[in-house]
């Protein structure tokens, strides 16, 4: 055998083996965080999600991650940093991310990109958001009835669309059930400081509300009204089930799992398309945890009944006739809200009282 | 017995040999460190020290070096000349903050027109923001003597509060879909501080850097301001008998460095981080403290001390996505080489002698 | 808006509450300061002390035991910087920064196990008819045992300090090291000691923020409590009832600001949750107008390093 034939064959062989360790190779998938992964909530419920990834697909894929990654500059690189080794799929999860996402993405076509909550898609880059409103209806239903001083007492984080559009969500649904409610508005202006949630949750029960909902992450509010006793709140981002059966009465779960498990998917398929979607009830993107016994049965149903609803798609919780704050006409009878609109909520409906800060 | 004899000058061998001896010396704690988190501990210290220079993507890594340590730099520079006259300006944060909402302010007040002197005035905004923002304790301070460690300190956190007012408000992208953040300034040519030589991440703020390299060390040299500020320094009262007015030192440490934070803000959110969001800021006016005095409060020390902390955050993050480090044993593992880098410091000033007193 | 229906009583109250974490980490801080070591590592130990009181508690079902264990957390932590700064001579500045960043780590990485759960209820101490007086019954005599604690270490710290040798041999030392060191004081020795109990206060700061204040554990949980604590410590001009003064404005505007928010009061948020920084400075700056120099009470030695030459 002549010297150039065995360097044939050498590298033909060397080909054929790159070419099966190609094939072979697992799905790369990563996923970038805004907050530890000990939050115990927003990133801890996507890192459940990738976890489930890894749980379903096995050795098909193989998942990297990097947490706390401030907005800006460093996800820029953070981003960069996973394409570059070779990730195929990656997942960046906070709205802050979406500049450095459609950025790292016109530098590499050939990795897919998904964005959570934002609103900018390129050929490579899909975006991804859960419709928590309408969970928070069924939260205000089941709020709304268990007030007895008919206040109810909500803790936001800022003030941005997503938690404003909760806000009018849950106000709706707790009026539409109880005509005297009131909802007292209070901004922590961070989006994480466990302290300051029980600071706020306390100052909320000392103006006699006794339910109190939240859009922020920590169990600071749950301990505050179980302390205070006689007050009820429900659980955020995650299921919050160690103060069951109360003051926790339901909760609000992201659940990122199946949207993941689909996207991962489609990529092995070769069928992924850049998309937006708005998961909801009905997707499964948003669970409501279990509804306890210290609701009443008749209230119990009849929330089971909405979500039942809405996740048909029957009802949708921002249906006419809806005022804005200053008495002008939002939507008509029997109209819906675009998605449009909702995305980028700036405004109260009729009745809230309060001035959104900005 | 051990004891140790202060060296009349500071051994310029071990000036030079301590921090490699620390490196090492963290690199052994940070195995054992990495190896009870169940990892591989060679690869982990060599993905976090070697690859982002020599490794397979040290290309994008080496630019991204200078990005990190830019800001570091700049700021830590102005903070020396403070910390070695004794005016403590805790609060950098806060003065970058401000600095880079007034330099995105106005750069956003001339959207879209695109002319030359838009990054210029930007500059000269985010100096001035900054350098405001310090008056603030500078002022306080000659006036009625309040501690400025306190009221930096403290306005970092109202920094933070306006950042957040801005980001929802006055400065929200009116076509951002109601979200909060301004518009993107990189977006934006006229006000964009983008890469000058493409794919080396130098942007204005590295040059800006390296100026504030220079000229800190020329000032300090050479200057009768750079004499008054090492001597207030070493003898309080001294330097008021040579005639340094405390209160001009206290307004022109505490300015220039508020300037240089205001600066390092601007730069950062018109190139690296785009745009004015409520968590824009990222703890560099804090990590700043500590690369001032790694680097020995010295310019050129500086300079050092900010890439290799740029370094440890570049190849900490590396370290993350590709071995599953949590982000917890990488800040766990910086705290260890500062502390290393501190404890061995000692050498530089100590002679370490074996033996009683007068006996060796 | 409805300012009638803030509580005065219950505001006072809940501010005690929500001061405590502060008040104990700045306390510990107090005395370290007096001995002339500035540790600028106290977000570190309270972070450190709150894992280490959450999972002891966990693991015990105790918060008792969680609480000592919290102080030992915060006491053997604050002994790295205590051992570069004292013993090995290292910048005290920079090692406490430091500091804050090993503790956060550390505290991050014994945490992992322990997200989601709920700790053992620390009980409020039941001092029967006293809790039902009227005003002082729920200002004085309802809360749980840390608050009297953290009084009571006021109290104490108070009391060394001004009345007993100990305490004058502290300050010596933090006046002058050199002079205290040419009577024969053992300068090193009294500041680790000193150090210890700040990084032990520090710890319980930390541990009543995750067993009581919120309760949990997450990661970063104290979110800048111990640079407020630092403050509270220049603002009390380095007296022990200043600090308490400190601790409580500070917590009390705090609380106010959200009180004055759930009432709906026309004041933009951004401006009220700035207002307990603004109002600490402009107290910080009326106090230090009209006061002599001499008067605002920083140790002489304060960060300096102390090498025994001979």
């Amino acid at each position: 055998m002549s010297v150039k034939s065995i360097l044939g064959t050498a590298a033909l062989a060397v080909g054929l083996a790159s070419a099966a360790t190609a094939q072979d190779d697992p799905l790369k998938v990563g996923f970038i965080y805004v907050g530890p992964i000990g939050d115990g909530g927003w990133t801890y419920e996507h890192n459940e999600g990738r976890l489930a990834v890894e749980e379903h697909f096995g050795d098909q894929v193989e998942t990297v991650y990097q947490e706390s990654v401030p907005e800006g500059a460093d996800a820029e690189r953070a981003i960069t940093q996973m394409a570059l080794q070779g990730a195929d799929l990656i997942f960046t999860t906070s709205f802050g991310y979406m500049d450095p996402t459609i950025n790292v993405a016109q530098k590499f076509p050939d990795v897919k990109f998904e964005h959570a909550t934002g609103y900018k898609r390129a050929d490579n880059v899909s975006t991804y958001s859960a419709r928590f409103y309408e969970g928070r209806a069924v939260q205000g239903y089941i709020a709304g009835q268990m007030t007895e001083t008919n206040k109810i007492g909500y803790i936001g984080s800022f003030p941005i669309p997503e938690v404003i559009r909760g806000i009018n969500s849950a106000y709706l649904a707790a009026k539409e059930v109880n005509p005297d409610v009131e909802f007292n508005v209070v901004w922590a202006y961070t989006w994480f400081d466990p302290a300051k949630e029980a600071d706020a949750a306390q100052a909320l029960i000392e103006q006699g509300a006794d339910v109190i909902l939240q859009h922020t992450d920590s169990t600071a509010p749950q301990a505050a009204a179980e302390k205070a006793g006689d007050v009820y709140t429900f659980g955020q981002a995650s299921d919050m089930a160690e103060y069951k059966p109360a003051p926790r009465i339901s909760s609000i779960i992201d659940n990122w799992a199946p949207y993941y498990i689909d996207r991962v998917q489609a990529v092995m398929d070769g069928t992924w398309e850049s998309t937006d979607t708005w998961g909801g009830i009905g997707t499964g993107m948003v669970g409501i945890g279990e509804i306890t016994d210290a609701v009443p049965a008749d209230v119990k149903e009849g929330a089971l009944a909405l979500k039942e609803r809405i996740g048909s798609g029957e009802y949708h919780p921002f249906t006419g006739p809806i005022n804005r704050q200053d008495g002008s006409q939002w939507l008509a009878e029997g109209e819906t809200a675009t998605d449009e609109t909702l995305l980028g909520m700036d405004f109260y409906v009729e009745g809230l009282e309060g001035e959104i800060p900005n | 017995m051990i004891r140790l004899e202060k060296r009349p000058e500071p051994s310029s061998l071990w000036t030079a040999v301590t921090p490699v001896l620390a490196v090492v010396l963290t690199m052994i704690a940070g195995g054992i460190l990495f190896a009870a988190l169940g990892n591989e501990p060679v690869i982990a210290i060599r993905t976090i020290f070697w690859d982002p220079i020599f490794g397979e993507f040290a290309f994008y890594y080496r630019g991204q070096l200078l990005v990190k340590a830019a800001p570091l730099i700049l700021i830590a520079i102005g903070l020396s000349l403070g910390f070695r006259a004794g005016i403590w300006n805790i609060g950098a944060e806060g003065q970058y903050i401000i600095g880079a909402i007034c330099g995105a302010a106005v750069g956003l007040a001339f959207y879209p027109a695109n002319l030359w002197i838009v990054f210029p005035l930007m500059v000269i905004a985010g100096a001035i923001g900054g350098f405001l923002w310090a008056m603030i304790p500078a002022i306080l301070k000659t006036r009625f003597n309040t501690n400025e460690i306190l009221v930096s300190l403290l306005l970092v956190y109202v920094a933070e509060a306006i950042l957040a007012w801005m980001a929802l408000g006055p400065l929200r992208n009116p076509e951002g879909a109601g979200f909060p953040g301004s518009r993107n300034l990189r977006q934006y040519e006229a006000a964009a501080n983008l890469e000058l030589i493409e794919g080396t991440g130098i942007h204005w703020g590295v040059i800006a850097a390296l100026i504030a390299v220079i000229f800190a060390y020329v000032l300090l040299k050479r200057h009768m301001m750079g004499f008054h500020i090492r001597l207030t320094g070493q003898s309080p009262r001294a330097a008021r008998f040579a005639g340094v007015n405390p209160n001009m030192l206290v307004i022109f440490c505490l300015g220039l460095s508020g300037a240089l934070a205001g600066l390092a803000g601007l730069f950062e959110v018109s190139g690296p981080a785009g745009q004015i969001s409520i968590d824009f800021n990222v703890f560099y006016g804090f990590t700043a403290i500590i690369v001032a005095f790694l680097g020995r409060l010295h310019p050129i020390g500086i300079l050092l001390a900010g890439l290799l902390m740029a370094l440890t955050y570049i190849g900490g993050e590396a370290a993350q996505s590709t071995l599953g480090l949590p982000a917890a044993a990488i800040q766990a593992f910086q705290g260890m080489l500062l502390f290393f880098l501190l404890a061995v410091d000692l050498l530089t000033n100590y002679r370490v002698r074996l033996g009683r007193e007068g006996v060796a | 808006m409805d300012l009638s229906a803030i509580n005065p009583v219950i505001l006072v109250a809940s501010l005690m509450v929500a001061s405590t974490p502060i008040l104990l980490a700045a306390i510990g801080e107090l005395v370290v300061e007096k001995s002339g070591v500035l540790n600028l590592g106290v977000e570190g130990m309270m972070i450190t002390g709150a894992i280490c009181g959450f999972a002891i508690a966990v693991e015990t079902g105790s918060p008792t035991l969680g609480f000592i264990a919290a102080a030992l957390g915060g006491a053997l932590l604050s002994l790295i910087f205590g051992v570069l700064t004292q013993v090995l001579l290292s910048n005290q500045v920079a090692t406490g920064l430091a500091l804050t960043l090993f503790g956060l780590g550390i505290s991050a990485l014994l945490g992992q196990g322990y997200i989601g759960i709920k700790p053992p209820a620390t009980p409020r101490i039941d001092l029967g008819p006293l809790s039902d007086l009227p005003v002082v019954g729920r200002i004085l005599f309802s809360h749980d045992l840390m608050v009297y604690v953290s009084l009571a270490l006021v109290a104490g710290v108070w009391a060394f300090l001004r009345y007993t040798r100990g305490g004058l041999i502290l300050r010596a030392v933090g006046e002058s090291h050199d002079a205290a060191h040419a009577l024969g004081y053992k300068v090193i020795l009294i500041r680790l000691a000193a150090i210890a109990f700040g990084g032990a206060c520090a710890g319980l700061g930390g541990a009543y923020l995750s067993l009581v204040r919120v309760p949990q554990w997450t990661e970063g949980m104290t979110a800048g409590a111990g640079w407020i604590a630092l403050a509270i410590v220049v603002f009390a001009g380095w007296r022990a009832w200043g600090v308490l003064l400190g601790a409580y404005l500070f917590g009390g505007v705090t609380v106010l600001q959200l009180n004055l928010q759930a009432a709906g009061m026309a004041i933009p948020v951004e401006v009220l949750s700035m207002s307990p920084y603004l109002i600490t400075i402009l107290v910080l700056v009326i106090m230090s107008a009209d006061r002599r120099r001499a008067a605002m009470g920083a140790p002489a030695s304060l960060g300096r390093v102390f090498h025994a030459s001979s």
